[in-house]
């Protein structure tokens, strides 16, 4: 029964990275969307809250906020609303840390 | 000139999250226009709205980043970005955009807007102010 993690804000204006990451299974994945985005980061001290999860991060939100994707850290997956939807359809449940 | 006064704008928010970032572009233009001497400081999550190659297309949001590239022109020339708040999230001066204005007392020459400062630093700026303001 696998989980997707949704993050929509900062991992450097509250804690929901850290609750997110804390819980997660190892057949979950998180997907960093909105002002979530900043924790893939690669030399942002948040980066290293992802490490060993399975990461996703939303595109066109990266493009918004300037983040070219040889900024972030290795092994993140850049997909776009299409696949958000994919993501919500082959997880069981989806948790959103608002 | 005795109605002159010294607001700081104190901007602590990613842009895009919130309606912050670009509430406080607008009160500062209008600050601009009623000629008091204004300053910006971008800290934590602030220093992201001056990052360049800022693309909304593929969210249906204005992209207002153009905006500071602007700000020298309506003569405000003091724009504090805190290193702590930089460093800390991975970026440097080169990650943002490059704000310049121009001094007509040396032939328009053009200068750097963003002036790199310390915590520290950025303390004794808001001390010499009279209004703060916060967004």
């Amino acid at each position: 029964m696998s989980i997707l993690h949704l993050v929509n804000k900062s991992p450097y204006e509250n804690s929901n990275l850290n609750s997110a990451a804390a819980i997660m299974k190892s057949d979950d994945t998180l997907l960093l969307i909105e002002d979530g985005v900043y924790a893939a980061v690669k030399s942002g001290t948040a980066s290293a809250k992802i490490a060993g999860h399975k990461v996703s991060v939303l595109g066109p939100d990266l493009a918004a906020r300037g983040i070219s994707e040889d900024k972030l850290v290795d092994g993140v997956a850049v997909i776009d609303y299409a696949g958000f939807v994919d993501l919500v359809e082959t997880n069981d449940k989806v948790q959103s840390w608002l | 000139m005795s109605d002159t006064k010294k607001f700081l704008f104190i901007n602590r928010k990613a842009p895009y999250g919130t309606i912050y970032a670009w509430e406080s572009l607008e009160v500062v233009l209008i600050s601009a226009a009623f000629e008091q001497d204004v300053s910006l400081a971008f800290m934590d999550d602030g220093v992201y709205q001056l990052l360049k190659g800022q693309d909304t297309s593929g969210i249906g949001m204005k992209n207002f980043s153009p905006t500071y590239s602007a700000l020298g022109d309506y003569e405000i020339t003091k724009i504090y970005v805190e290193k702590e708040s930089l460093e800390e999230r991975g970026l440097t001066l080169d990650d943002l955009q490059h704000l310049v204005w121009e001094d007509e007392d040396e032939d328009y020459a053009e200068k750097d807007s963003i002036r790199l400062v310390s915590r520290a630093e950025l303390g004794d700026v808001m001390a010499e102010q009279d209004v703060l303001f916060n967004f």
